[in-house]
């Protein structure tokens, strides 16, 4: 199976190339736009193992959470090339990767939200605990045991995260992103078992949904229409 | 379509783009608050060019936005997402093609918001890159000032074009396909700004340009009186932000306004809006010594400013040219056309790849033939 994978949740983004299990991962370059880069970085890693977009057999892209502008870039893309040739296409998790990515068993992946907040999700084996959040670092909810591995520049941004992670925590991996090399390697299989999504239901995984307020709940606050 | 004609002759025909004629296009509009889709088929035979509109489909999130009283960039982006796999979907079957037959891509690429653009954009760029196809990014006014092109009775080049819109008020030479001079435009709000901010104060729920003109229809001619800005400033530049502060006071004075009232301040803020509209549009045309005038722009579909347009340029001698009403307002058949047209004169064809959206994009900046 020949797949594609595309990650624009943060900058610089990144895409990979799975073949039968060989993973070809590039980083999109640093200080353009993952708009301008995305494509032509992909194109050029097809064509390095002679490979073009009709030889794909799957498309793949890192639903978020993460820059909203960043998902939907990932999103538009593959929605279209997988529109396009009618090739199967999934969305991952961004986190999800994240915490394959670190090698834990157990693991706290927090990404740092901007705007004083980071998006959270808990991860056992591979399987998210709950639902992935948006939390101010400091009300972010704490696992009752301890043993777990935290990643994601979320622990940079915010050290009061890491002050509150720090009793249920042994092993700490910032440096840990977004990553298509592992959006590829949870697509792989899922799409070898024939899972897919229809691309007119792509969508990113915002977590962050309350973006504005209706003038209902304007003027309910005392505010102007 | 004349048009095409004319400018296959002056461009010494189909600009190198290789392939047997007809070709098929498909636009992508995103840049606001409504996504479309369409196919446009170039002529069959060189030299008589005739092409057509094959296929068109729109979503329009205004009702979406309404609970917000004005455009949400990010949910306006967010909506396009989920638009325009289906809009595609529909073009395809309704015009019997299939995305094998597509011979380019084109979509807007600006001005409008920074998020929504992306959306089409990205959604178009990995198409093309998929199918190998050439992309044509468009500027978004381009699609409503050749608009009228997809008219039964479409006017031919050159012709002044005035657009108007909730977000531009400009007039223009258009002298050939990407050569458009500026002649004049507005100093601060769009008039379908003005009129949306004019229904806003008059009660009227967003968006409320369209009912303001249609409660203007009941009004009374006369009763309020409004000023006329910049109506002889000698230049044709527009300012619409004080007509909006006058109805401000105007309502003030009033007090409580009855249904007559408001209808009759709706009367006036219209008036005063064409007659600078009219007298402008007249004076552009005259000063170029074209004898077209093409409307564009949601503004465009105002019923009065029809009227009179109309009556003065038939005194004029002057022909005018509307688009079909459903292309008054933003829609993806203008810029599936005006990428067909872009396409054949070899404009602003690009390899899939690497993009960049251009949310502010003056339009006297794009590239000419």
């Amino acid at each position: 199976m020949k797949i594609l994978a595309l990650e624009t949740a943060s900058d610089p983004g990144s895409i990979a190339l799975w073949q039968d299990g060989n993973v070809i991962a590039r980083s999109c370059p640093d200080g353009q736009s993952n708009s301008a880069t995305l494509l032509p970085v992909a194109e050029a890693t097809l064509k390095e193992a002679g490979l073009g977009f009709a030889d794909l057999d799957g498309i793949a892209f890192g639903m978020g959470p993460g820059s909203f502008t960043g998902l939907r870039v990932s999103c538009g893309v593959a929605q279209g090339l997988s529109v396009a040739r009618d090739v199967p296409l999934i969305g991952i998790g961004t986190l999800e990767a994240m915490a394959l990515a670190s090698g834990g068993e157990r693991v706290i992946v927090a990404l740092d939200a901007r705007m004083g907040e980071v998006y959270v999700g808990v991860f056992e084996h591979g399987e998210l605990r709950g639902e992935i959040g948006v939390y101010a670092p400091e009300s972010v909810p704490l696992p009752e045991t301890g043993g777990w591995l935290a990643c994601g520049n979320g622990l940079a941004a915010y050290p009061v995260l890491r002050e509150r992670l720090a009793p249920v925590v042994d092993v700490w991996k910032p440096e840990i992103m977004p990553d298509a090399a592992f959006v590829v390697r949870l697509a792989a299989p899922r799409l070898a078992r024939g899972e897919q999504i229809d691309p007119a239901d792509a969508a990113p995984l915002y977590v962050r949904n309350k973006v504005a307020k209706t003038v209902a709940e304007r003027l309910a606050e005392g505010g102007k229409a | 379509m004349q048009l095409l004609a004319s400018w296959q002759k002056a461009s010494g025909g189909l600009s190198g783009c290789g392939k047997m004629l007809p070709m098929l296009i498909l636009g992508i509009e995103s840049s606001c608050d409504e996504t479309g889709v369409a196919l446009y088929e170039t002529g069959a035979v060189a030299g008589n060019p005739a092409g057509r509109l094959l296929s068109h489909a729109l979503y329009s999130q205004v009702q979406m936005h309404q609970a917000y009283g004005g455009v949400v960039p990010e949910l306006a982006s967010r909506d396009h997402v989920r638009r325009t796999v289906p809009l595609l979907r529909k073009v395809l079957a309704e015009s019997g093609k299939s995305l094998a037959d597509v011979d380019a891509i084109a979509y807007t690429q600006g001005p409008g918001l920074a998020g929504a653009l992306l959306v089409g954009s990205a959604f178009a760029e990995g198409l093309a890159a998929s199918l190998g196809l050439p992309v044509v990014p468009l500027h978004h006014l381009e699609g409503h000032l050749l608009s009228p092109l997809l008219s039964a009775r479409p006017p031919v080049i050159p012709f002044v074009a005035l657009l108007v819109s909730g977000g531009h008020s400009q007039l223009m030479r258009v002298s050939g396909i990407g050569r458009y001079e500026l002649l004049g435009e507005t100093l601060d709000d769009a008039a379908g700004e003005a009129f949306d901010k004019t229904a806003k104060l008059l009660g009227l729920p967003y968006p409320g340009g369209a009912a303001l003109s249609e409660l203007a229809e009941r009004g009374r001619p006369g009763v309020v009186s409004l000023p006329r800005p910049m109506l002889n400033s000698g230049d044709l530049n527009f300012s619409f932000s004080g007509l909006k502060t006058a109805v401000l006071v105007k309502v003030q004075e009033l007090g409580g306004l009855d249904d007559q009232q408001r209808a009759d301040v709706a009367r006036a803020f219209q008036d005063a809006i064409v007659e600078v509209l009219v007298k402008k549009s007249m004076r552009a045309v005259k000063a170029t010594g074209f004898r077209q005038l093409v409307v564009a722009g949601g503004v465009g579909a105002n019923r009065e400013l029809r009227r009179q347009l109309d009556a003065k340029a038939a005194k004029a001698g002057v022909e005018v040219f509307y688009p079909e009403f459903e292309f008054c307002t933003d829609n993806g058949a203008m810029i599936a056309l005006a990428g067909a047209l872009r396409f054949q004169a070899g404009l602003s064809i690009k390899p899939a790849g690497s993009f960049a959206v251009r949310p502010r994009w003056p339009l006297a900046d794009l590239q000419g033939a």
